[in-house]
């Protein structure tokens, strides 16, 4: 085993949770234009519903998965219909203090309903790890690879061959003239909160498989995922998927040059200097007018 | 009796706070989410020099120095950008420096924190009883609240309003908008660091837990409770938000419930003022949800 290729392993793993919910972020924004604070708590969220489902009533993983993810993006659609829409034509500051105030209830609900001590999925002991490539990868984090990978095709396939993802293009060039040939620009965002939770929700799972549940854990996950966004080109979604690949792979290899205390650190550092240097992002758009104000 | 001058003490320092960061949110137009690193800077830098025999007065100049430092290195990246932008940013900015206090042990000796800062000593007259600590505090905080006032009545305050209603319109009326927000975020930085100072020389311990997230909602909560660009309605928002979840800590609740339940009355605060009350209690009452200018600004044609 070299420590190059589990680093490397390890970041991809990282990376691709980053990117399911970076997913969320780059969706909502590139219709919106609007960073929504509370998808880091949807994601929790979705690891929360999953534990309770698989581990408290015994429900099978298979079932306990799509359902985390159906109530996480019914929860998205009711979210962005109570709080966000009454807001829409509001400074940019209002539904962005409305959604800290959501990431901060959620936050302090799970701490209320779940204490605020450390939950987790195993049961039994860890499986023995495959040897790939000189990396040991378990066959959990197999499945967070597989299981990402699978529902990121699955979504560049619904934006790219479906109707509604057709529209949802529309809709992000240019709202108004979306409008005018007649899509419902409404149902556009609904359906964007409804798939971005969705994924957020699985993003919860995959990483309550492998690591433990914390109330707070939507916090450094939703950061680093919007960096990834940032990092990738805000509104673009295989944007969102290297971005997320890259901070993962960052992160992991930063920890072999720096103290691991500063691990956390990284994916701001890295936010700060994008948005002086690159506010763009590597597939972001040229135009300016997206990100400057 | 201690009890209750201990909250007017807390009253005093969340008073700065959330006046400091009103004039950055409300009054500007920034939201700043990272105004708990510069509260901390503060006080890491007046404990600090404390610590090594230094008057109370130079620590308060250093956490006033070091305090705005922060505020100049976040700003100037982040205000050519949208407004969205800097709140990530700052959030960020805060998460960077608290994992600075937890691992820059050599100085800060990490979650260990700084034990035994010494009270206030000014003309050799040491105050350390609480009531005359609250004297101190509340001098502080009256001279911090006269002097955001002064700077929002004057024309350069009236500028900043202008940036926050329309940037562009003060462009134009060739106000260079940048400057104007860049000093806004370093003064409000410099008067979180006086808070952060007070509060080191009244606990006599800090700690990285201290200077987190939540305690930047805190003050959000407060400025928004109270009003956005509403100086009055800051001090009055950090004495409610001070008072109210106070008979909390009489229910024998466990420590980390009671915790979760004061975040989720700030929570549901933010939200249900933004749904319907966005100028607060005593905000000046700016744009109707509809309204033409807010359109113009934010709605259909840039999106």
């Amino acid at each position: 085993m070299s420590i190059a290729a589990q680093l490397i392993a390890n970041g991809l793993i990282a990376g691709s949770i980053y990117a399911l919910v970076a997913l969320g972020y780059t969706m909502v924004y590139g219709i919106l234009k609007f960073i929504n604070f509370a998808h880091g708590e949807i994601f929790m969220m979705g690891a929360y519903i999953g534990w309770t489902l698989h581990v408290l009533w015994g429900v099978p993983l298979l079932i306990a998965f799509p359902v985390a993810m159906i109530c996480c993006g019914a929860f998205g659609y009711f979210l962005e219909k109570i709080a966000y829409k009454p807001l829409r034509n509001a400074p940019v500051w209002a539904p962005l203090i409305t959604a800290i105030g959501v990431s901060i209830f959620l936050q302090s609900l799970a701490i209320l309903i779940y204490g605020a001590q450390v939950k987790t999925f195993r049961t039994g002991e860890v499986a023995q790890g495959l040897h790939i490539l000189g990396a040991i990868i378990t066959p959990i984090q197999l499945t967070i690879i597989i299981v990402s990978t699978v529902l990121m095709v699955l979504l560049w396939l619904f934006v790219k061959k479906t109707k509604i993802g057709k529209a949802m293009r529309a809709v992000a060039d240019n709202r108004e003239v979306a409008s005018t040939i007649g899509i419902n620009v409404n149902k556009v965002i609904s359906v964007v909160f409804v798939i971005g939770s969705a994924l957020a929700a699985a993003g919860g799972i995959l990483v309550g498989m492998e690591q433990n549940l914390t109330p707070t854990m939507g916090v450094s996950v939703g950061i680093k995922a919007f960096t990834a966004t940032i990092v990738g080109g805000i509104g673009s979604i295989p944007g969102a998927v290297l971005g997320g690949l890259a901070i993962g792979l960052i992160e992991n290899i930063g920890i072999w040059f720096i103290p691991s205390g500063y691990k956390d650190a990284i994916a701001f550092i890295i936010l700060l200097l994008m948005l002086i240097f690159k506010p763009t992002g590597i597939l972001g758009r040229k135009k300016e007018e997206d990100v400057r104000g | 009796m201690d009890y209750f001058i201990h909250i007017a003490i807390l009253i005093c320092i969340y008073i700065i706070l959330a006046v400091s960061l009103n004039l950055i949110i409300g009054f500007t137009g920034q939201l700043n989410i990272g105004h708990a690193a510069f509260y901390g800077i503060g006080a890491y830098a007046a404990a600090l020099l404390a610590l090594s025999g230094q008057p109370f007065w130079l620590g308060l100049l250093a956490a006033m120095f070091f305090a705005g430092l922060g505020g100049l290195l976040i700003s100037v990246p982040c205000l050519r950008l949208r407004g969205d932008y800097l709140a990530i940013a700052t959030l960020g900015f805060g998460e960077i420096i608290r994992a600075l206090m937890k691992n820059w042990t050599s100085l800060t000796r990490g979650p260990l924190g700084l034990p035994g800062i010494p009270s206030i000593e000014i003309f050799g007259i040491t105050f350390s009883q609480p009531w005359q600590f609250l004297i101190i505090a509340a001098l502080i905080a009256v001279i911090v609240v006269f002097l955001i006032r002064r700077m929002i009545k004057a024309p350069f305050g009236r500028v900043l309003r202008s940036i926050r209603e329309d940037e562009i319109a003060s462009q134009s009326l060739g106000k260079k908008i940048i400057n104007y927000k860049v000093i806004a975020v370093v003064i409000g930085a410099m008067f979180a660091g006086v808070a952060g100072s007070l509060y080191a020389h009244y606990i006599s311990f800090i700690d990285p837990t201290t200077f987190t997230l939540q305690e930047t909602i805190l003050m959000l909560c407060m400025v928004v409770l109270g009003g956005l660009g509403s100086i009055r309605g800051s001090i009055i928002g950090a004495a409610l938000l001070i008072i109210i979840p106070e008979p909390l800590r009489f229910l024998s609740l466990p420590s980390s419930a009671a915790a979760a339940l004061r975040q989720m009355l700030y929570a549901i605060i933010l939200i249900l003022i933004m749904l319907y009350r966005p100028q607060g209690l005593l905000g000046e009452r700016r744009y109707t949800r509809n309204s033409n200018a807010v359109k113009k600004k934010r709605g259909v044609a840039s999106a």
